[in-house]
């Protein structure tokens, strides 16, 4: 399936992209992580929630069709 | 993907004092609301480590946060007898002692305004992915955290 990986604030400075597709087979948050932290050292050091299609999920949570998953570092409004 | 509209509630750049008065000004045909209450976020000049902040650039996930703002909106609805609710933010950049949230609540009463705001103003801190980034004299900038 395929994946959108969406990142914000000084997630997207350090992968130094904003979004991008990922072709990948059924697999939890907690794996997706490993491979995109492979992907983007930069990303391990960092602490952040993950959405799902706009909700915030656990790390345990099944990814099971093309959804689009945001990496949210911590808040800042207002 | 189900992808559902909720009113956007970002502004580019600072939210200006005309449009507050003006946003004031349009309640006064409202004649069931006998009390307003307004929180105004401004972007402070903090000192880090020996550095001014000189504004913050804020961005959002517009999509996810839009929804929140709505859920935030329901809730409160819910929660207290208003007559109706605003809510601003800015996105862009906002520079120190401009104005970056306007949250607007009216209602008959005013002891319901005064709870009310809080709970909105605290629910935006907490729910909303809003990023900010602090920007120094020297153009260097860190991630701002609510806390």
């Amino acid at each position: 399936m395929q994946l959108t990986i969406k990142y914000f604030g000084m997630l997207a400075e350090a992968t130094s992209i904003s979004e991008e597709q990922l072709q990948i087979d059924t697999c939890s948050v907690a794996e997706l992580l490993i491979s995109l932290k492979k992907q983007h050292p930069k990303l391990s050091n960092k602490d952040f929630k993950v959405a799902v299609n706009q909700e915030l999920v656990a790390h345990d949570y099944a990814i099971t069709t093309e959804t689009e998953i945001a990496l949210l570092p911590p808040f800042a409004g207002g | 993907m189900e992808t559902k509209k909720f009113k956007n509630v970002f502004k580019q750049g600072p939210i200006s004092s005309d449009f507050i008065g003006t946003s004031i000004a349009k309640h006064q045909s409202k004649t069931s609301i006998g009390a307003h209450n307004i929180f105004l976020g401004q972007v402070r000049a903090d000192e880090i480590e020996g550095k001014m902040v000189t504004a913050i650039d804020y961005t959002a996930y517009e999509e996810m946060a839009n929804q929140k703002f709505h859920e935030i909106r329901e809730a409160t609805f819910e929660k207290f007898d208003l007559t109706c609710m605003h809510i601003y933010h800015s996105l862009g950049k906002v520079e120190v002692g401009e104005i970056c949230l306007f949250v607007f609540v009216s209602s008959p009463r005013r002891k319901v305004v005064f709870k009310a705001l809080e709970y909105v103003v605290e629910a935006i801190k907490a729910d909303v992915p809003v990023f900010g980034k602090e920007i120094f004299e020297d153009q260097t900038h860190q991630w701002k955290q609510n806390t």
